[in-house]
């Protein structure tokens, strides 16, 4: 991912969540983007030199006692672009960053309700992991 | 959740068909496979006809065929054709009599919500694909020993 590249993966993430978040996206730019390191990763993928897709994750230590694995925790394509393997494309490129930085489990966190993005996991071989998410209101 | 055994079949008979969409599948094929009765089968058979996920062929070489749209199709659309996943029947009435029924109706109905998710999030063409690495496993070992 560029810098040139962020309207583009503003406008795709706000037109699918329904929420612009500009400022999150050049955070989240400025710490997965070119400083990213070996162990943060973000990618777009290009058509014409359009912008339509983008995945975003990172090699996590050691989190809740578990051994160092990759995190997948934003993938996204433009509505028109799907079906066209473009999420399967940008899965298998993370996937790859994180091989190269030594971890064999890759893993991500789906809301329950959304089917579009859990059908696409559970279709490039994901199964549930052995954590049951928990949450609390402490309003 | 435990699915009943017209759900099971429904599932399995789909696993058949659209692994093999190029040829009709019959139905004594399954039943035998299965160890089920034929005419239990023939039942489930009907209803996914109706529900147009098979295609029926009368006559020599006659069978079933897959007819639905494996990248779409869903365990859970199969699931629902069956049995009605809204609610336990009858809990509503017992879920309002105490809280520690209430609480109990909570976590049943936290169990039940996971259960609807990943149903939902299976399709038939993942099925197959789990189907085939279930085959390799099984297959693995034996290769390695001889």
């Amino acid at each position: 991912m560029q810098a040139d590249d962020l309207d583009q993966v503003i406008a795709i993430d706000a037109r699918v969540t329904g929420v612009e978040k500009t400022d999150y996206w050049y955070e989240v730019f400025h710490r997965y983007g070119t400083r990213g390191g070996r162990q943060r990763f973000c990618f777009v993928a290009e058509l014409d030199g359009a912008v339509e897709g983008f995945v975003v994750g990172e090699v996590r230590d050691w989190e809740f006692g578990e051994p160092p694995c990759g995190w997948v925790f934003g993938i996204s394509v433009r509505p028109e672009a799907r079906l066209g393997g473009v999420a399967t494309r940008l899965l298998e490129t993370i996937c790859g960053a994180f091989r190269s930085a030594g971890v064999t489990k890759v893993r991500t966190l789906i809301a329950r309700d959304n089917h579009l993005v859990l059908s696409f996991f559970r279709s490039q071989g994901m199964m549930a992991a052995p954590f049951i998410p928990l949450e609390i209101d402490i309003a | 959740m435990k699915l009943q055994k017209s759900t099971s079949l429904a599932l399995v008979s789909v696993l058949e068909a659209a692994a093999n969409p190029d040829r009709q599948v019959a139905a004594a094929e399954i039943a035998e496979k299965y160890d089920v009765s034929p005419h239990h089968l023939a039942k489930v058979l009907r209803e996914l006809g109706r529900a147009g996920i098979m295609e029926s062929a009368r006559g020599v070489g006659g069978g079933y065929r897959f007819t639905g749209n494996a990248r779409r199709l869903t365990l859970m659309d199969l699931i629902e054709l069956f049995e009605d996943l809204s609610g336990r029947a009858g809990d509503e009435e017992r879920i309002a009599a105490t809280a520690e029924d209430r609480a109990l109706g909570r976590v049943l109905a936290e169990i039940d919500e996971i259960a609807r998710a990943t149903f939902r999030s299976i399709t038939i063409d993942t099925m197959l694909k789990l189907v085939e690495r279930e085959r390799h496993a099984a297959a693995a070992p034996q290769a390695a020993a001889v």
